[in-house]
């Protein structure tokens, strides 16, 4: 039953991601940013999809078995008020440079805001460094998952197989504009399975004051914060938001909007979508904690694959795995288009294929999202489930460049010597922070109870104003390109 | 209408949003707030009041502080 589920649901987004073909134009703009023409609720459901992993679902859950409600704080209300203000401030201002000048990437705008293909450069290495785990998540995910959830049925090679082949023809058919149909339904199905689970779970519980008082019984220690979770730690993660700001797969969404108008929806109801989703989540989180005792470590993350289990009709197992392979395709899809769209643009079309016509444009688009999947599949074979534990690394390494978007866009007196300083910064202190905390978990910087994402940001924005100040002003031409009303 | 707040305010209310999530007056708080425990409704009505200043927000601040100008925003 739940294989069939999962293989109808497969079906199912391939077709949708498929018939966006139909309106292709066959040129690259529209390949990589459906020519600019996404509407205010595709925008809002493929940004919120992209943003949302399966961790929303079953880490979340997880989470909250182990740590109690305070995971909703920690991890889910401080995404509702940091992501809309930067879809304010920065995703509308990146949409209208981005139109104004037609720019496809991120790095096409920071190399000539500061005038540097060296910065570009370094940029792109940068941002797809932490791509990779990112990427390499989402696959193995798929896979555990697919495994966990046929009870052993489909090994996690198949699983982790179908996902990359499902997300490989939609991508390469249906560009972006396939990407923000299949994320669309893809999130409105997460989205609606998180609940109607929660509703029949609590149902069946008795009700939510009952199940509520069988956790005080039993661990009332997981309806505080208490010492589960540090005030340090707390706030620390409120930061990991910010790297919506320099996330690639989010930068490639904001160009595909309308126009300002489009970015409405997705500012205002973002808060509310993040509560729709991690409420549920958490709650059945904590609710496993007297149902299913002695989860320990990564065995968390099942918990809400066996409340269902105990608690629902066959039929919503098979669903939830179709959410969480929504979850999973919803970010793979956009992170594996963005990362061949950058190599395409930045790269190919930068140093080796100038003037490359619109045909070998989106050729060469599909051939770099099919290795880059290719690439991600046999990585995923291969690599330490360990590394699932860089994923939070990789929220903070994009987190800690959001200064330098922030500065190309509102800062005038920013020069590249600044975003260089910042991008350097960045990866060494990323790098060193990282090798301290190998072999030691829970690692925080020097003991102090702070993430490394409390010290490498202010690092990095520090970085960013001293190299700027101790560099020549920008050229005025260019200040008054990205900045016309400073125009007299 | 147009002038109930301004841009400074809006980042004004945006920090002090911001250092109300911090809610250590509720860490270890386990009383019942409709229905659930305190601090995770503290932050499902976090969540709602967001909505609504961002809702503010683009109905009083649009396109002026989203936009980065007219000339580009009509494009």
């Amino acid at each position: 039953m739940t294989l069939t589920i999962i293989l109808i649901y497969l079906i199912v987004v391939l077709g949708i991601g498929m018939a966006s073909h139909r309106l292709f134009r066959g040129t690259g703009e529209d390949y990589f940013v459906a020519t600019r023409s996404i509407g205010p609720f595709i925008l809002l459901m493929s940004l919120f999809g992209t943003h949302m992993t399966a961790f929303a679902l079953l880490g979340a859950s997880g989470e909250a078995y182990n740590n109690g409600i305070g995971v909703f704080g920690l991890m889910a209300s401080s995404s509702a008020l940091i992501g809309p203000a930067l879809f304010f401030f920065v995703g509308t201002r990146a949409w209208a440079i981005g139109k104004r000048f037609g720019y496809l990437t991120q790095v096409q705008y920071f190399r000539e805001r500061w005038q540097s293909d060296a910065l570009g450069l370094l940029m792109f290495g940068v941002l797809v460094a932490f791509m990779i785990p990112y990427l390499l998540i989402g696959v193995m995910g798929g896979g555990i998952t697919m495994n966990q959830i046929t009870g052993g049925q489909v090994p996690a090679w198949v699983g982790g197989l179908l996902v990359c082949l499902v997300v490989l023809c939609y991508v390469t058919f249906g560009g972006l504009r396939g990407t923000a149909w299949a994320n669309t339904f893809q999130t409105l199905v997460f989205m609606t399975l998180g609940g109607v689970a929660f509703v029949v779970i609590v149902h069946d519980l008795g009700g939510l004051t009952n199940a509520l008082r069988k956790v005080a019984d039993a661990h009332p220690e997981l309806l505080i914060r208490g010492d589960k979770i540090s005030p340090a730690k707390f706030f620390s993660y409120t930061l990991i938001p910010l790297s919506v700001g320099m996330f690639p797969h989010i930068f490639m969404h904001w160009l595909s909007a309308r126009r300002a108008e489009s970015f409405r929806y997705a500012i205002i109801f973002y808060p509310l979508c993040i509560a729709a989703v991690w409420i549920p989540s958490v709650l059945l989180g904590i609710f496993g904690s007297f149902d299913f005792p002695g989860l320990a470590g990564p065995a968390a993350n099942s918990v809400l694959v066996k409340m269902i289990a105990a608690h629902a009709p066959p039929i919503l197992a098979g669903l939830l795995a179709a959410g969480v392979f929504a979850a999973i395709m919803s970010s793979l899809d956009s992170q594996v288009l963005a990362i061949g769209t950058m190599f395409t643009q930045d790269i190919a079309g930068r140093y080796f294929m100038h003037d490359m016509d619109e045909k070998r444009q989106v050729l060469l688009g599909r051939l770099f999202v099919v290795a880059i999947l290719a690439v991600t599949y046999i990585l995923a074979q291969v690599a330490d489930r360990s590394i699932f534990k860089l994923a939070i690394w990789s929220f903070t390494g994009f987190a800690a460049l959001v200064p330098i978007v922030l500065a190309a866009m509102f800062w005038q007196r920013s020069t590249k010597e600044g975003a260089f300083a910042a991008l350097i910064t960045v990866a060494v202190s990323w790098c060193l922070l990282f090798y301290q905390s190998l072999d030691n978990p829970g690692y925080t910087v020097a003991g102090s109870g702070f993430m490394p994402v409390a010290v490498i940001l202010p690092l990095s924005g520090l970085a960013l104003i001293v190299g700027s100040l101790l560099s020549p002003r920008p050229e005025r031409a260019t200040v008054l390109k990205f900045f016309p009303e400073e125009r007299p | 209408m147009q002038r109930l707040f301004s841009t400074r305010t809006f980042v004004l209310i945006l920090l002090v949003l911001y250092l109300l999530h911090q809610d250590f007056w509720f860490w270890r708080d386990s009383s019942n707030v409709l229905g659930l425990p305190v601090g995770l409704t503290y932050h499902i009505l976090y969540c709602i009041v967001c909505t609504i200043v961002f809702a503010l927000a683009v109905r009083f601040l649009w396109p002026r502080s989203a936009a980065p100008t007219r000339q580009i925003d009509h494009s």
